[in-house]
C-alpha cells in the first residue's frame, strides 16, 4: 500500500526516497526491462542492433499490437475479448473477396472493381460488427465476458471458414497488397522507407493512447473497469461504453486482418488463430491487471508487444528452436503477472 | 403548503422477491431543512433512497419534486433533476484520482472535445478549498484512507450543486474533527437553500443538524416530526417499538492478570507502542483518523510486519509474523472494512460465520455440517441476525445484520482476546446495543476486548481503560473514572483542539 499523503510528512526522509523509488519502479518498470533487454540483445547478437533486424521485429508484431490495443481497452473495463483472432480470419477473407483482381477468373465477385478503401471499410466493418455483437453479450445478457467471447471466437471462425468453403483468397490487387507489403517515406538509396503496417500500428497506438487517456469514453472505461457500481450511480450509461469498447476492439482486429492477408497476397480462414492470447499476453506483460479493472495503458501493451517480439527475434537469432521460443514466452507472461502482484501487494 | 415542499413521495411501496421493503410509505422534504431520516437496519431507508435516485422503481406511488411529477428510471435522470446522493457504501474508483472521481460523468472537455484535464484539477482544488478538505485533487484514490475517501465523496455529493442531497450516513467512517467539517458544509448548504435527506444512526447527529425527522420501522412509515419536540427517548420508541434502557451494558468485572502485554512494538503507521490488556478487560483505543490505531491492531495481529518490539501473551513472549499465529495464540480481529477484508460476499450467511473456525468442524478431510448447523443457528439466536435462513447469501443481509455474522465468526473461534476494529459503524441503534451486552458478556468470563473506536461515547461507555494515539505515538491513557470527551479529544489532537474547534 502506498503511504497516505496526509501523514506522508510525517515520514523520515529516507522513507520518502524508497517510496519514489517504489513508484518509479510501478510506473516505469516495463520500460526499464524493456531496455534491459534491449542491451542483452544487442550484445549477445551483432545482427540485432541493425535498421534492418529492427524494422522486422517491429512489423512481425504489429498484427498482435493492433489486436493489442483494443484487447488492452477491454481488460482495463474489467472484460475479456477471445474473439480477436477469429474476428482476423473472418475481415482477412471478406476484405480480401472485394479487392481480387477484376479478370482473376476464380474471384468471389467478377469483375468487381473497387478502390482499396471499399475493403479497408469492410474489414474494419466486419470487425466493428463483431464487436457490436459481443459487446452486446456482454451489456445486454450480462453473461460473462469470458464465455461470451468464448462463443463468438468458434461461431466467427466458422463464419470464416464458411465464406470460403475452405479456400484462400488469392490475387489481390496492387493497392491491397501495398497495406501489408509496401513502404513509405523512403529516401532512395538511403533509407528503405517505413513498412505500411508499421505506420498503421504507429497511427492506431497514438490515436487509441489518446483515446483511452484523454476523452470522456477513455475515463469512463477506466471507471468501468475500477469501479462498475460507482461508474452506475455517477450517472454513466455502463452498457452504452461496456458495447463501445467492444466495438472498438472489434474494429481493430478487423484492421489487423487486413494487414495480415495483404502481407501474404491472400486471404484465408484460419489466419490469426490463436492471435487474441498473443495480443493479451502484449497487454498483461504491458501492465494490464485481468484480476482487477482499471488498470492498463497503450504505451505499456506496445512495449509489451515489443517484448515479445524482440525475445522471439534474438532466439531466432542465436539459434534456439521454436519449442524454446514457447517456453520462454510462457516464462514470461507468468514472471509478468508475478511481479504485477508484486507491485500491488509487495508491501504488506 | 403544496410549494413549500422541494419533495413529496407518497403511497410508495416496493416488493422484491419474499421481502415487502416499503409498504405505502412516505416523506416530505421542506425546502432549504435538513430532514433525519432514521429507522433501524432493514426499515426501508436506504431502499426508499435508492427509488429517489433511479437504482429502483418503485412498484407503485409518486415522487413530486419541485413540483414536477417525476419517474425517476436512472441515476442520470436523477442527477439532472437535481438529486445527488452520497452512498452509505463507499464507491470510489480506486485507480483514478480524486478530481476524475469527483467529476465522473461530466468532465469538463477542451473545444477540440478532450477531457480538460487541467481545468478540471483546477475545479477540484477550489471545490475543496471552499469545504475546507486538504486532499490533493491528483492523487489517487487508492492512497487515501477510508475518512479522506469519505470527504471526497461528500465533496463529490455537494459538486453537483443540486436541490436536494441525500447523505446516507456520511460520518460512519470519519472522526469527530471531520464532522464538524461536515457540518460547517451542510449548514452553509441550508442556507444556500439546498434541502438535504441525513440518515444517520447517531442520535447526537439528529439532534445537532436536523430540522425535522421522519422514522420508518419494518418497511412502515412512523410519522414526520420537528426535531426540537423530539426526545432521544421518544425516537428510540419510534424505531425500536419498545423503550431501550441503559444503551451501554456495562458491568463491573473484576480484571486479572495481563494478558496481551505490548511493549515498544512499532511498524508501519506506528512507534514504540506499548500497553497491557488484562483479562476482563476492554481497552478502548481512541485518536483521529490517521492515528494509526488500525495499523497497530494489524501489527499486533500479524497482518503487517513490525520491525521491533515484542508481544507477550500470559506472559511468555510470542512471535507474531501472520494472522495465523495470531489466531494460534487466542486472538481474533473484526476488521474495520467488512466489504473489503471481512465478508465472503458472495457466500452464504453459515459459510461466512464458520469459515474462520473449520478445523473444529472436521472429521479426517469432511465437514460437520450437522455440527456447524447447530452452531450457526445458536449464533443466529445469540446475536439476533434477521435473515431468512442460514443459506442466504450474504450481501442480501443489512450491513448491520452483516457485522452481526462477522462477530459470530470470531465468536466461534472462542478467542481469549477479541480485538474490533469500528465494531458499531453503520449499525443501527437497537444492533449495538446487542453488540455492547455481547462484549459485556465477553470479559465476565475473563477474557479481554480491544476496541477500536471512532465514536467517543461508545468508547466511554464502554472501556475500562482508553489509549489515546495520535499520529503514530501513544500519547496516554485514561482511565474509565477519569476519562472526559474533551480529555480525550484534546489527547488525541495532540492539543491542537482550539484552532479546531474554533474553525
Amino acid at each position: 500500500m502506498a503511504t497516505p499523503p496526509a501523514t506522508a510528512a510525517a515520514q523520515p526522509a529516507n522513507r520518502q526516497s524508497a517510496d519514489v523509488l517504489r513508484t518509479i519502479f510501478r510506473k516505469y518498470g516495463i520500460f526499464l526491462v524493456f531496455i534491459a533487454m534491449l542491451t542483452v540483445a544487442s550484445v549477445l547478437s551483432p545482427a540485432f542492433l541493425t535498421i534492418t533486424n529492427l524494422i522486422n521485429v517491429v512489423r512481425q508484431m504489429s498484427v498482435v499490437g493492433l489486436i493489442a490495443l483494443g484487447v488492452t481497452g477491454v481488460i482495463v473495463s474489467a472484460g475479456i475479448d477471445l474473439s480477436s483472432g477469429s474476428v482476423v480470419g473472418l475481415s482477412a477473407v471478406v476484405a480480401a473477396s472485394l479487392a481480387q483482381l477484376p479478370d482473376y477468373a476464380a474471384a468471389y465477385y467478377k469483375g468487381l472493381n473497387l478502390p482499396v478503401f471499399v475493403a479497408v471499410l469492410a474489414a474494419c466493418g466486419v470487425g466493428a460488427l463483431v464487436g457490436l455483437l459481443n459487446g452486446g453479450l456482454v451489456a445486454k445478457t450480462k453473461i460473462p465476458p469470458f464465455i461470451a467471447t468464448l462463443g463468438t471466437l468458434t461461431t466467427i471462425r466458422g463464419l470464416a471458414y464458411l465464406y470460403t468453403s475452405g479456400r484462400p483468397v488469392s490475387d489481390l490487387t496492387d493497392d491491397y497488397n501495398f497495406i501489408g507489403q509496401g513502404n513509405l517515406l523512403a529516401i532512395p538509396g538511403v533509407w528503405p522507407g517505413i513498412p505500411v503496417p508499421i505506420l498503421i500500428l504507429v497511427i492506431m497506438a497514438i490515436i487509441t493512447h489518446v483515446l483511452y487517456s484523454q476523452t470522456k469514453f477513455g475515463k469512463y472505461i477506466y471507471a468501468i473497469g475500477g469501479n462498475e457500481q460507482a461508474a452506475r450511480v455517477s450517472g454513466i450509461n455502463v452498457s452504452k461504453y461496456k458495447m463501445l469498447m467492444y466495438v472498438y476492439a472489434g474494429l481493430l482486429s478487423g484492421l489487423a486482418g487486413l494487414v495480415v492477408s495483404a502481407r501474404i497476397g491472400s486471404g484465408q480462414s484460419g489466419q490469426g488463430v490463436g492471435y487474441e492470447l498473443d495480443a493479451i499476453a502484449a497487454a498483461v506483460i504491458g501492465g494490464a491487471s485481468l484480476s482487477a479493472g482499471g488498470i492498463g495503458t497503450v504505451a505499456g501493451t506496445i512495449v509489451g508487444a515489443l517484448i515479445i517480439g524482440v525475445l522471439n527475434n534474438i532466439l531466432d537469432l542465436t539459434n534456439v528452436s521454436a519449442y524454446w521460443q514457447q517456453i520462454v514466452k510462457g516464462c514470461i507472461i507468468v514472471g509478468a503477472v508475478i511481479i504485477d502482484q508484486l507491485k500491488h501487494h509487495g508491501s504488506k | 403548503m403544496g410549494t413549500d415542499y422541494v419533495l413529496e413521495m407518497e403511497n410508495i411501496s416496493k416488493g422484491f422477491p419474499g421481502v415487502r421493503a416499503l409498504n405505502d410509505v412516505q416523506l416530505r422534504v421542506r425546502r432549504g431543512t435538513v430532514h433525519g431520516l432514521m429507522g433501524e437496519n432493514g426499515a426501508g431507508k436506504s431502499t426508499l433512497m435508492k427509488c429517489l435516485i433511479g437504482i429502483y422503481v418503485p412498484d407503485s406511488g409518486t415522487i413530486t419534486f419541485k413540483g414536477e411529477k417525476l419517474q425517476i428510471t436512472s441515476t442520470h435522470y436523477a442527477l439532472s433533476k437535481g438529486i445527488s446522493m452520497i452512498h452509505q457504501e463507499l464507491s470510489p474508483i480506486p485507480q483514478m484520482t480524486v478530481a476524475e472521481n469527483i467529476y465522473l460523468g461530466r468532465e469538463p472537455l477542451t473545444w477540440y472535445g478532450l477531457v480538460d484535464m487541467p481545468r478540471m484539477n483546477r475545479m477540484t482544488t477550489e471545490l475543496l478549498d471552499r469545504l475546507k478538505i486538504k486532499i490533493k485533487p491528483t492523487a489517487q484514490m487508492v492512497e487515501l484512507s477510508i475518512a479522506q475517501s469519505q470527504l471526497v465523496e461528500i465533496a463529490k455529493a455537494v459538486s453537483y450543486d443540486a436541490d436536494l442531497i441525500i447523505m446516507d450516513e456520511p460520518t460512519s467512517a470519519i472522526t469527530e474533527a471531520e464532522v464538524g467539517v461536515l457540518f460547517s458544509i451542510i449548514r452553509s448548504l441550508k442556507a444556500q437553500g439546498h434541502a438535504i435527506i441525513y440518515i444517520t444512526h447517531k442520535m447526537d447527529e439528529v439532534f445537532k443538524i436536523t430540522d425535522e425527522v421522519t422514522v420508518f420501522r419494518d418497511g412502515q412509515y412512523m410519522g414526520t416530526e420537528a426535531t426540537p419536540k423530539l426526545t432521544e427517548a421518544i425516537l428510540i420508541e419510534k424505531m425500536v417499538g419498545r423503550t431501550l434502557t441503559d444503551m451501554f451494558h456495562k458491568e463491573t468485572v473484576s480484571v486479572g492478570d495481563v494478558m496481551l502485554g505490548v511493549e515498544n512494538l512499532s511498524g508501519h503507521g506506528f512507534r514504540n507502542v506499548s500497553f497491557q490488556v488484562r483479562r476482563g478487560e476492554i481497552l478502548g483505543l481512541a485518536g483521529l483518523m490517521g492515528a494509526g490505531r488500525t495499523e497497530l491492531i494489524e501489527g499486533v495481529f500479524g497482518v503487517t510486519r513490525t520491525n521491533q518490539g515484542s508481544i507477550r501473551i500470559n506472559g511468555k513472549a510470542v512471535p507474531i509474523k501472520s494472522p495465523k499465529d495470531a489466531i494460534a495464540a487466542g486472538m481474533a480481529l473484526l476488521t474495520e472494512d467488512r466489504k473489503l477484508t471481512g465478508l465472503y460476499i458472495n457466500a452464504t450467511v453459515r459459510e461466512n460465520m464458520f469459515i474462520a473456525n473449520i478445523h473444529s468442524y472436521l472429521t479426517g478431510p469432511f465437514v460437520k455440517f450437522r455440527k456447524i448447523e447447530r452452531d450457526c443457528e445458536r449464533m443466529r439466536g445469540v446475536m439476533r441476525i434477521k435473515t431468512p435462513s442460514l443459506l442466504e447469501i450474504i450481501k442480501n443481509l443489512s450491513g448491520g445484520n452483516q457485522q452481526k455474522v462477522l462477530i459470530a465468526r470470531w465468536l466461534l473461534t472462542d478467542p481469549d482476546l477479541l480485538i474490533l476494529d469500528e465494531p458499531t459503524r453503520g449499525i443501527d441503534v437497537g444492533a449495538k446495543s446487542e453488540v455492547y451486552r455481547l462484549m459485556t458478556e465477553f470479559v465476565k468470563s475473563g477474557r479481554s476486548i480491544i476496541m477500536i473506536s471512532s465514536e467517543l461515547p461508545e468508547v466511554l461507555g464502554m472501556s475500562d481503560r482508553i489509549m489515546v494515539m495520535h499520529e503514530g505515538d501513544k500519547v496516554g491513557e485514561l482511565t474509565r473514572t477519569e476519562a472526559t470527551q474533551e480529555k480525550i479529544l484534546q489527547m488525541a489532537t495532540g492539543m491542537k483542539i482550539a484552532t479546531e474547534l474554533a474553525a
